[in-house]
């Protein structure tokens, strides 16, 4: 194997193993620490993630909002461009699908009301996206900085619309009316029922084929299209992909368009397909948590696949320890998260120059 | 016969191992009925909420678990499908009767208890129509009344304060029924009325609270009653430091300030929480509505040692002929809820 190939594969796939690892071991530390038996809370969450149909809808049903994010995140990071606003895009994302869901005529049939949401929900993302990208490539405000704040701003405009415009009069939480039943996404458990299996109901439903769909779609676009090899290029060396004769700034609209409609399909999966109304919060975490699914799943389609499932498990095996351990209560599961997040993001690269030096030292040169 | 008795006892006993070992203990307790295995979710705030969720898991979960042994197993969902998860979760695994706690929860609950019918779902504050749900409701205005009338009675500015958490029809119907109390009493008085926010967020909010109150007093209110959770902390400290009066919400919170605190507009959830427990214990849990005003004691103004050096014997006898006013009918506060208006 040449170094560049063992390089790969170290970056690649043991590095994110060693800390996902790390991350496990610290959380027994804590759970000996509280009092519980680390053996017997691994066999809780991963029987009540993966164990059974219900657990596994679960997961899979958690691993599909974090695809979307992930996506977004990885576009822009191959740009060079680090969006943190995938929260607020994913919010005003879902307005845009509510909008569409709730105001279409309801004799539509699914087949137009269906697409028509879904790029609601793009539309609205790219949108929220466009504002930061052109601040960024036009007037050199960081990306970080404005993404962040578009954050709370659209924190602010989601309360805005919920509490004045779309919730109705008498009701007390500040949601919307049910959507048309047009715009339902199926169950997953329908589908297979309507085929004659029975599975366990479960939220999961066929956003998750929207999220394979679009992570091939995003691997084909950087990978195999002119905008993004243009993208890629911007990334590695914006000087370089001047000298290429492509213009940079539209690249960073390009980009961020295209990011902030993909966090802005997590409404697809949790209002198309679960809730059926629009309510606040929906999109608790799920920016964020595109950030580690990203950095984890390297950037890559297949990687973030990958991720996105690991903190699927998370997210469902730690409700499932929160209902059986009664001495687990919500915050060790995100402190769980948080070490995750930790040892996968922030010290990513922690083992690096010890397997390197281990397994791929600099040959001498002849 | 006798080998094949046996391992079928031993899985008895496995599978009920609990139930079993609780019952036998239990025999001599007061209430140890039928074997009932109660659950509690609250909602997203979580049960340390200061308010209206540790109000359920102190005075209902820990003193029914103190009272009768029986085990209390509860919840705290972290996001919106997570309620509906455990709900389901508690009614497969047999848990009943499962209490929801807040208005929140009604869409969770609605969807839990359609495919869980012979699991008894209790709701507190919330409205879903299905025969396997008891809502628990509580007549805020009438409590309100009272305090409404203890607060103009104790004003000398005649200007008095409202400080609400979330801007919702339930808490305009607090604000509604303390109007009426302070118009029943004299109807030329100021009543200065604001709301923290109009997200879930403003029922944590001591901060802004306190800056709504200092501004109602700068105005000229010299009591002030809060209905807004947690927010409230900072309301009965800012009123305490400016040396006004101010009302508590939910539970007695006369102690929190002693001094200062004029009285506490009572709304016992965490009361509603045992009952719908104890109920289900002997047998007689039912679906439909329970609706808690002034005549079943469910809300009400506090009187206790904190704030008996306030309360003057007219204001005493003036809640009691209000309270009797309501009870009887001969006083009907306007629901704000009814018609989503405040006539006044």
């Amino acid at each position: 194997m040449t170094r560049e190939r063992r390089l790969s594969w170290i970056n690649g796939l043991l590095l994110p193993f060693l800390n996902v690892l790390t991350a496990f071991i610290a959380t027994a530390i804590v759970f000996i620490l509280i009092g519980v038996d680390p053996i017997k809370a691994t066999k809780i969450l991963i029987y009540g993630a993966l164990g059974y149909d219900e657990g596994l809808g679960y997961t899979l049903y958690y691993a599909t909002n974090f695809v979307f994010t992930g996506l977004a995140v990885a576009v822009a990071f191959h740009a060079g461009l680090f969006n943190i606003g995938g929260e607020g895009q994913a919010y005003v994302g879902g307005l845009g699908t509510a909008l569409v869901a709730l105001y279409l005529n309801p004799a539509l049939s699914a087949w137009i009301v269906i697409p028509l949401a879904i790029s609601g929900g793009l539309l609205f993302g790219a949108l929220w996206a466009i504002i930061p990208a052109y601040l960024q490539a036009y007037r050199g405000s960081h990306i970080v900085i404005t993404t962040i704040m578009f954050n709370f701003l659209a924190s602010a405009l989601m309360v805005y619309v919920l509490v004045n415009v779309l919730r109705e009069v008498g009701e007390m939480s500040p949601e919307s009316a049910d959507f048309i039943k047009a715009s339902w996404l199926p169950f997953v458990h329908d589908v297979f029922a309507s085929f004659g299996y029975k599975i366990a109901k479960s939220p999961l439903n066929l956003s998750i084929l929207v999220a394979l769909f679009f992570s091939g779609l995003v691997w084909f676009f950087l990978w195999h299209t002119r905008w993004g090899f243009a993208i890629r290029a911007v990334g590695k060396s914006n000087d370089a992909a001047v000298y290429g004769g492509i213009n940079p700034k539209k690249i960073i609209i390009i980009t961020m368009c295209i990011s902030g409609a993909l966090a802005g399909l997590v409404g697809i999966n949790e209002l198309m397909g679960v809730q059926h109304r629009l309510f606040l919060n929906f999109n608790y975490g799920y920016g964020f948590g595109g950030i580690a699914v990203a950095l984890m799943g390297r950037n890559h389609p297949v990687g973030i696949l990958i991720a996105a499932f690991l903190f699927g498990i998370l997210y469902q095996g730690g409700a499932e320890l929160d209902f059986e351990l009664q001495n687990v209560s919500r915050d060790i599961v995100v402190v769980m998260q948080g070490l995750v997040i930790l040892f996968c993001g922030g010290l990513e690269y922690l083992y690096r120059p010890i397997l390197i030096r281990f397994l791929a030292p600099i040959e001498a040169t002849e | 016969m006798k080998n094949m008795k046996r391992p079928h006892f031993v899985g008895l006993i496995k599978k009920t191992g609990l139930a079993v070992i609780a019952s036998t203990f239990l025999l001599a307790a007061p209430i140890a009925q039928a074997d009932i295995k109660p659950a509690v979710v609250y909602d997203t705030a979580g049960k340390n909420d200061k308010s209206f969720n540790e109000a359920v898991y102190v005075n209902g979960v820990m003193k029914f678990m103190n009272d009768t042994g029986i085990a209390v197993t509860e919840l705290e969902p972290t996001n919106e499908a997570m309620m509906e998860q455990s709900l389901k979760k508690f009614a497969q695994r047999g848990y009943s009767p499962v209490i929801a706690v807040g208005f929140t929860m009604a869409n969770a609950v609605a969807a839990a208890a359609a495919e869980y019918p012979d699991t008894q779902f209790t709701i507190i504050d919330g409205v879903v129509d299905a025969p396997n749900v008891q809502n628990v409701l509580f007549k805020e205005h009438e409590g309100s009344f009272l305090v409404g009338i203890m607060a103009a009675m104790a004003s000398n500015s005649g200007t008095v304060g409202f400080v609400g958490g979330m801007d919702i029809p339930l808490i305009s119907r607090f604000e509604c029924g303390y109007k009426q109390g302070v118009a029943h009493h004299d109807s030329s008085m100021n009543v200065l009325a604001q709301m923290t926010g109009s997200t879930p967020a403003a029922w944590g909010n001591p901060t802004k609270g306190g800056e709504i109150t200092r501004s109602q007093v700068e105005n000229g209110a010299d009591v002030v009653y809060a209905a807004a959770g947690g927010t409230g902390i900072g309301v009965y400290q800012t009123a305490a430091d400016m040396g006004v009066l101010a009302i508590g919400v939910d539970s007695n919170q006369n102690y929190m300030q002693p001094g200062t605190m004029l009285t506490s507009m009572y709304k016992k959830v965490g009361l509603a929480a045992y009952e719908s427990f104890a109920a289900a214990a002997d047998g007689s849990w039912a679906g439909g509505f329970k609706i808690n005003g002034v005549a079943e004691d469910g809300v009400g103004a506090a009187m206790d040692e904190y704030n008996a050096d306030l309360v003057s014997a007219d204001m005493l006898a003036a809640v009691n002929a209000a309270r009797a006013g309501i009870i009887d009918g001969s006083i009907v506060v306007h629901d704000y809820m009814s018609d989503n208006s405040c006539p006044l």
